[in-house]
């Protein structure tokens, strides 16, 4: 990087470590040692997460866990679409609000229990947003980002002045979690068994499909597959992922409404996938969970928060554009040295 | 021959804009032989297999395969009813290892139905499938090369793994776009056995080339397209002594060469 002198010329170089390279297979199972290289960062998260609620100081920090974890399904959502299916979507607002709103007529017109409403607005929110987003699977570029946007603005807008599903009041009334111990381990079990379950899919068979499908979809069609229908169930896992979001926020606030459309929920996953690192799968959620909180401390500061914020984001950008979690898994998996040219 | 056509064209004619880059060519492929296209740049060749294949829309003509319409039907099902391509401009999947790259294909509804490959799924893991096929198509099996980054191999092993996504699919038909082009001498040499063993397993071939000597030795019957139209058709040396074909390719040094050698 520096010229000592006028000549000499250094570089980095990276190696991966011996550890890493004995951990790549089977040979991972030697000893403990390598057993604990692989399983260390999984059970730091693991545990991390779980200790989570146990650990906040006050029922308010409680419930930013839950929402916390609302926001990191949307960003592993984005994440795998983004970055395996290659579909960047701006719909995190989109699904929020149609598996929220779903939930919340269930729960309120036919009196079913959260434990009923969420996976039948998950499954049933999830159908909606496919077929609302079908239209427009067989384009490629930019097409999918302005319809993902477009929708929640339109749907906000016609509840509104169409005065359906309580108008601008919203849904009252919808049943609450047992208690908030339920309410929190249900959203962070939730949120790791969708993690290790979308790293799993993206390295099966059908994962290799929608990264193939990313890569190069003229060679996916001319292996006599249909394109739109694997972009299509690449849509239907992310927007399930958002309802399902969505279900469980309007459970914790007892209430939907037009501000589920926010266009927060589009933002901030995209913001947490920069600042966690593209294509890591838990590098967003890491991102999460530091936006989300931070943000919330920041509103001491009233309305430089947004400045603050800013802040954070640029530095990000500017210093760290790979995301934690690549620089992370570097140093985990590299050593460095500097190296004359 | 007096078999039934495995492919058969009618009067296909794409215009872009104004410009015709095919106009009303008509051709029959046979079950089992090698037909090779050739014609100067830019002379609708790949315009040609784009329409077959389904990637592009014809203006008008038809296109039966083994007694089909399939003229207005989508790329996928087209590849899926046995009609694969390979692209001349090779179009792997960079991120994934070269022996990945055919779990895409293996994994595709075709590949499932013919079960050739040991099913390529629940009988077999498409991994090892993926790697069978990759030795066939002159991958070495112990080597690193079918383990490596489709984005860092040379070109002589994409357009070899072009070939191999087609094969997973238990093709009856493959078009070749242009395997021959961007291969050293050496490349193309090992690469022609290749060839020619397809043909033996009796898949049919229909082969756009540039280089003319490598397709000659392999070829049945030969087309020659210029400017859209096909001028020409006939056995290669049929070919090589027509007038109206050395006109389309005067000046072209490889014609010339090809011609002294025959």
């Amino acid at each position: 990087m520096e010229a000592s002198g006028n000549t000499e010329q250094r570089r980095k170089e990276r190696l991966d470590r011996g550890i890493k390279v004995r951990t790549d297979s089977i040979y991972a199972l030697m000893s403990m040692k390598e057993i604990l290289y692989l399983l260390a960062p999984r059970l730091v998260l693991i545990c991390g997460v779980l200790i989570l609620p146990v650990a906040m100081p006050s029922m308010y920090w409680q419930r930013v866990v839950s929402i916390v974890c609302i926001y990191a399904l949307l960003a592993l959502s984005f994440d795998f679409l983004a970055h395996f299916v290659g579909l960047v979507s701006l719909g995190g607002a989109f699904f929020i609000g149609v598996g929220g709103y779903i939930a919340a007529i269930i729960n309120t017109h036919f009196g079913l229990p959260p434990i009923v409403t969420i996976p039948a607005a998950t499954i049933l929110g999830a159908a909606i947003c496919t077929i609302l987003l079908l239209p427009c699977l067989p384009l490629r570029g930019v097409y999918f980002a302005i319809v993902t946007l477009m929708y929640p603005l339109a749907l906000a807008r016609i509840i509104e002045a169409l005065d359906i599903f309580g108008g601008t009041d919203g849904i009252m009334g919808v049943a609450s979690f047992a208690n908030r111990w339920v309410e929190q381990y249900f959203m962070v079990i939730i949120l790791l068994a969708f993690l290790f379950a979308m790293r799993r899919l993206v390295n099966e068979d059908l994962g290799l499909v929608f990264r193939a499908v990313k890569d190069n979809d003229q060679a996916v069609r001319a292996s006599g597959m249909n394109v739109t229908l694997f972009k299509a169930i690449g849509v239907f896992i992310a927007s399930a992922m958002g309802c399902l979001g969505g279900a469980c926020l309007v459970h914790i606030y007892m209430w939907a409404g037009i501000s589920q459309f926010a266009l927060d929920f589009s933002i901030l996953p995209i913001a947490a996938t920069v600042i966690g690192g593209a294509g890591t799968l838990v590098g967003p959620i890491l991102g999460c969970f530091i936006l989300v909180p931070v943000s919330e401390l920041l509103r001491a500061f009233g309305t430089l928060r947004i400045v603050f914020y800013s802040l954070i984001l640029v530095g990000f950008i500017v210093f760290r554009s790979e995301g934690l979690m690549v620089y992370g898994q570097r140093k985990y998996h590299q050593f460095e040295r500097w190296v004359r040219v | 021959m007096n078999a039934e056509p495995i492919l058969d064209v009618r009067e296909a004619t794409k215009a872009f804009g104004g410009i015709l880059a095919l106009n009303r060519v008509s051709f029959k492929v046979y079950p089992g032989e090698i037909l090779g296209v050739i014609g100067p740049n830019g002379s609708g060749k790949t315009t040609l297999v784009n329409c077959i294949t389904g990637f592009i829309r014809m203006t008008s003509g038809k296109v039966f395969f083994k007694g089909k319409d399939i003229t207005r039907k989508p790329a996928h099902k087209i590849a899926d009813l046995g009609l694969t391509r390979t692209f001349q401009i090779m179009r792997p999947y960079y991120s994934l290892p070269a022996y990945k790259n055919l779990v895409i294909p293996l994994f595709s509804p075709r590949a499932r139905r013919t079960g050739g490959w040991r099913g390529g799924g629940r009988l077999g893991d498409r991994d090892t499938v993926g790697i069978d096929i990759l030795e066939e198509i002159g991958f070495e099996r112990d080597s690193f090369v079918p383990y490596k980054l489709a984005s860092s191999l040379p070109t002589g092993y994409l357009k070899r793994l072009e070939l191999a996504r087609c094969l997973a699919l238990k093709p009856e038909m493959i078009i070749c776009d242009e395997v021959f082009s961007g291969l050293s001498m050496s490349e193309i040499a090992s690469m022609v056995p290749i060839i020619e063993r397809l043909k033996m397993d009796g898949i049919t071939l229909m082969m756009i080339e540039h280089r003319l000597r490598e397709l000659f030795r392999v070829a049945n019957r030969v087309i020659v397209l210029n400017f859209g139209e096909k001028i020409m058709e006939g056995s290669p040396e049929e070919v090589l002594a027509d007038e109206k074909v050395k006109e389309a390719y005067f000046g072209s040094e490889e014609v010339e060469e090809v011609m002294s050698h025959a």
